[in-house]
Order: structure tokens, then sequence, then C-alpha cells
């Protein structure tokens, strides 16, 4: 298999509802992406692109199409990528590895969602389709109860009493929050406190409204090339150096791995082994925070902290900038967004800054040569990992 | 091949309160809610068997915002339930008022009923659920 670079990345700011369709805002990024990496849309070979809900949020089906007419790039064979909300990862995995086989030399992916527009009654319902329709959804699932419940039962199975994991939870939110205030491009800008975030409204019991990333409206997309092409136009090529991907049922099906994810330990594994490489080596994550108590989930699968101990990791300060591993310098889907079609194109943005040094100070890991992305989708139904390493 | 126990069969039984599985052939494990393969060795050979809809609630959660068109029915709690028989399946409880649902609910054992979600526009058609209440 062929080296894979990312040679230029694009993204809209995430927002709640606002009135750019889902092509315009895809627009939008690609032709930042395209502009970075000095290429036309009549380079582009293929367009891998993640959109969940384009159908109810705007009566838009088979997006992928009309974005790829829209841009100039009309005729390019173009896919649409579901696996809620690890869409836009399942869709830059797939571009990587059909360049990494050598069948295309130059592609487009990256994913846009109108989440916000939707509204939070339309918006919890159709989230509600990422669970089992016949055997969840009738009992009332909806995407926060998921991880409410693996909530309850993290504080069950290690023992660690709520009113503590509640404050480690808090934590996650007050870090993300506070990185996000220095990221211009995300949808919730504000300094929280622990207490507010415990003061704040009950969702499903013990998620409360802190705990919980918004629907966001947004845009991401990501130029890849072969390690050849990406020479001829950057000295900055960022290498996808590990990619994974895993799949799983119902939350009942989990039963022997709960809290624990398995698809994540799963699609992580075959990334590190694909990269060569350990937890230890990784220096900043994005990771999937829809719900801060998915970070500390997230986190321990990943390998970075021992199981049932990461929150201590956050209180510590551990996660943040300067301390052990990075997690979540972007401010993560809770203060950055989470237009769920293109959060995953949104982390490798992320990454691929940080790894160029082109962050805010306030913000920016130092001397970053490593990053890590993980999307979750659904029940933990989809997860994909990427590895991704300076190539200078 | 025949899919052996539908989503149409197991939601009539549920609805007459019966919790339906399906009983492997070679490893002997049940599964539930019902697919086309044993949950644990993956062979097709099942037979149907009616469970006792026992078990003990693994976790919970009370779920305050509805998605749409269910706004009547919040404040619910939703529940894991391991069964008797091994298999964990989703369901909602009542015995507790869902403001007081906690901690205490892990491990207390449950006994079960159905309620009926009427559907709509997306969900083709209506379907059952457990519902799970204090077995003593």
């Amino acid at each position: 298999m062929r080296k894979v670079a990312v040679v230029g990345v694009g993204e809209t700011k995430f927002s709640g509802p606002q009135e750019k369709t889902e092509v315009e805002l895809f627009a939008e990024a690609a032709m930042d992406a395209l502009n970075e990496s000095n290429l036309k849309p009549k380079d582009m070979q293929a367009l891998f692109m993640g959109n969940c809900l384009g159908d109810f949020s705007e009566g838009q089906g088979m997006v992928q199409a009309f974005a790829a007419e829209n841009i100039g790039c009309a005729g390019i064979p173009a896919t649409r990528y579901e696996g809620a909300c690890a869409s836009a990862s399942m869709a830059l995995r797939d571009a990587f590895l059909w360049i990494a086989s050598g069948f295309y030399d130059i592609a487009l992916a990256g994913g846009t969602e109108r989440a916000a527009t939707m509204g939070t009654p339309l918006a919890t319902r159709t989230f509600s389709m990422f669970s089992d329709s016949h055997y969840e959804y009738p009992s009332g699932i909806t995407f926060p109860a998921v991880f409410a419940m693996l909530a309850h039962l993290y504080s069950a199975t290690y023992a660690l009493p709520l009113p503590k994991l509640k404050e480690q939870m808090a934590m996650v939110s007050v870090q993300s929050y506070r990185r996000g205030m220095f990221n211009p491009k995300a949808h919730l800008r504000k300094e929280v406190d622990i207490d507010t975030v415990l003061k704040s409204f009950m969702v499903c019991s013990p998620i409360q409204l802190h705990d919980c990333c918004p629907f966001s409206d947004g845009g991401s997309a990501i130029v890849l090339t072969s390690e050849e092409v990406a020479k001829k136009l950057t000295d900055k090529p960022v290498y996808i150096i590990g990619v994974g991907q895993a799949s799983a049922g119902p939350l009942s099906s989990q039963q022997d791995y709960l809290p624990r994810i398995r698809a994540r330990e799963i699609s992580a594994k075959q990334a590190y082994d694909m990269a060569g490489l350990t937890p230890q080596d990784i220096d900043l994550c994005e990771l999937h925070d829809c719900f801060s108590i998915a970070s500390l989930i997230a986190a321990e699968s990943l390998g970075f902290f021992e199981f049932g101990k990461s929150g201590e990791a956050w209180m510590k300060g551990e996660t943040d900038i300067g301390g052990k591993i990075a997690i979540n310098p972007s401010g993560g889907l809770k203060s950055k967004g989470h237009p769920i079609g293109a959060t995953g194109a949104g982390q490798v943005y992320e990454v691929v800054k940080q790894l160029r040094g082109e962050i805010e100070p306030e913000r920016q890991v130092e001397d970053a040569k490593i990053g890590m992305t993980d999307t979750l989708g659904g029940d933990g139904g989809t997860l994909v990992n990427l590895i991704l390493q300076r190539g200078w | 091949m025949e899919y052996k126990l539908t989503f149409k069969e197991y939601n009539e039984a549920l609805k007459q309160n019966k919790l339906l599985g399906l009983k492997c052939q070679d490893c002997g494990a049940i599964t539930v809610p019902p697919k086309m393969v044993c949950r644990k060795c993956t062979s097709p050979d099942m037979e149907i068997v009616e469970l006792t809809g026992k078990g003990k609630i693994k976790t919970f959660t009370t779920v305050n915002v509805a998605p749409e068109g269910r706004e009547g029915e919040v404040p619910y709690i939703i529940v894991l339930v391991e069964l008797d028989e091994g298999p964990w399946l989703m369901g909602n409880f009542i015995g507790t008022d869902p403001g007081n649902a906690n901690m205490e609910l892990i491990s207390k054992r449950v006994k079960m009923g159905h309620k009926v979600f009427t559907g709509d526009k997306y969900s083709a058609g209506e379907a059952a659920s457990p519902l799970f209440s204090f077995e003593i």
C-alpha cells in the first residue's frame, strides 16, 4: 500500500441553526481545502462524503452527487457514507484505502450536516434512528439515554460513587469549553465551572445539559493524495499512517463488554497496529465526546488511561494541553460542535492544523508530531480511528 | 434460509406478555432480541422458546427530553435487564417514580409486562416493548 497524505483542509464555523444549505456548507469547506492544496476541482478523482440526516433536515438525499457537481466535479464517483456520527471518518478511511491501493491519486473527503437546523424534537427523533428501531426505539431510546445508561453502568462497574463520577464528567466539559474559547470555528464558546455543569438541566439521568454536545450545522473537507503527488504540492504533508473501523449491534448485544465499547477497541487496535504505534506515542487525540461520559470511556479504550480511572486524569489536568496527552484541544464535540456528518473530518482538520503548528497559541499542542482521531456512531455501532503523522 | 423468529412474531407475543427467544441447538445459548443466528456461536440452527421475562436491572436512566411525537411520555425510565436466561434486554420500568430512580435500582430483580409504542411516520408501524416492574 502507498503512503497517503493530507494536503489541504477546510472547515466552516460550526454553529446553531443557520440558513446555508448542506451543499453550500460543504462547498465553502471544500474550496478552502482545495485552495490550501493548490489543486483545482478538475483534479479531484472521487468524492467521499459523510452525511447522516440530510433527508430529514432538508429533504435532500444523495447530497454527494449534488455537492460534486456544485463545486465543479460533475462526473466523478461520489459516495455518501452514513455511520451516524462516524460518517465523515468512514469516508476518510475509505478515501485513504482507495488512494493507498493505487486506484486513485487525488480525492476529496469530508462531510456536511444541519443537525441544529432540524430543531431539538426532530433531531432527537432522528438521532434515535441510530439505535435499533424495532428493539430499542419502542422503549423510547434517545442518544443521550444511551450514554446515560452507560454512565450509571460505569459507576456500578468500577465502584465509582455517582457523585464523584459526575464531578469528573463535569471536569471533561469544563476543560473542553476552556479550549473551545480559543477556537474561532467553535459553536459554543463560553466558560463554565463544575458547579454550573452540575446545576444544569437533567436531560437523561445522570447526564445534564452541560454534559451534552450541541446539535450543530457545519461542513468540513479534506484533500488527500498519494505521497508522490503530495511531494509536488507541499513541504508539509500530513500522512495518515493508521486506520481502523469496526461495527457493533444494539446495546444489549454488547453485554459482555459494556460500559466499554468493543467496536472502539477493535478499531483502535487496527489503527495502532497499522501505524506500528502504542497509545504512549500519541501527542493529541480528538476523541468522541458526544457526552462527557463518552470521553472517559473513549480515553480508556484508546489505551490512554486505566479502565475506571480516566476521570482522575481529567481532574489532575493530565488530559489537557501540557499534560500526559492533549485530549480535544479543539474544544471537542462539546464546544467545537457536532454536525454529525462532518464531525470526523472536523477532527482531522484540527489534528492537521495542530501538526502544522497553525493553531491559536492558547490551544496549540507544542511540537505535536502524531495525532489521532476517534469517532463513534450510534450505540457504539460504528467506530473509526485514524492516526496522522507529520511528514516533515 | 428462513428467518426463524421475526420481529412480527416476537411483537405479537410480547403484546400477550410473552417473551419469545431462540435456543441454539448447537451451543444451547439463548438469543433475544431475535437474530438470524445464535448470538454466541453464530449457528442459524435455533428453536423458538418462551422465556420467563425475569431478571435483574443492570443499568437505567430517566428520560426527560422526548423524541418528536412522544412528548406525552416523559419522564420515563429505560432499563437494560439481564434476563435469568443470560441475554440483556432493553425495556421500560415502572414501579418507581421516574424522578426518584437512582443507583439502588441496579441489581434489583424484575418481572416483565409490556407496553405499546403506537408508531410514527418513520417507524413502519407499531411496536411493543418490555415493561419491567419489581418482581416482588
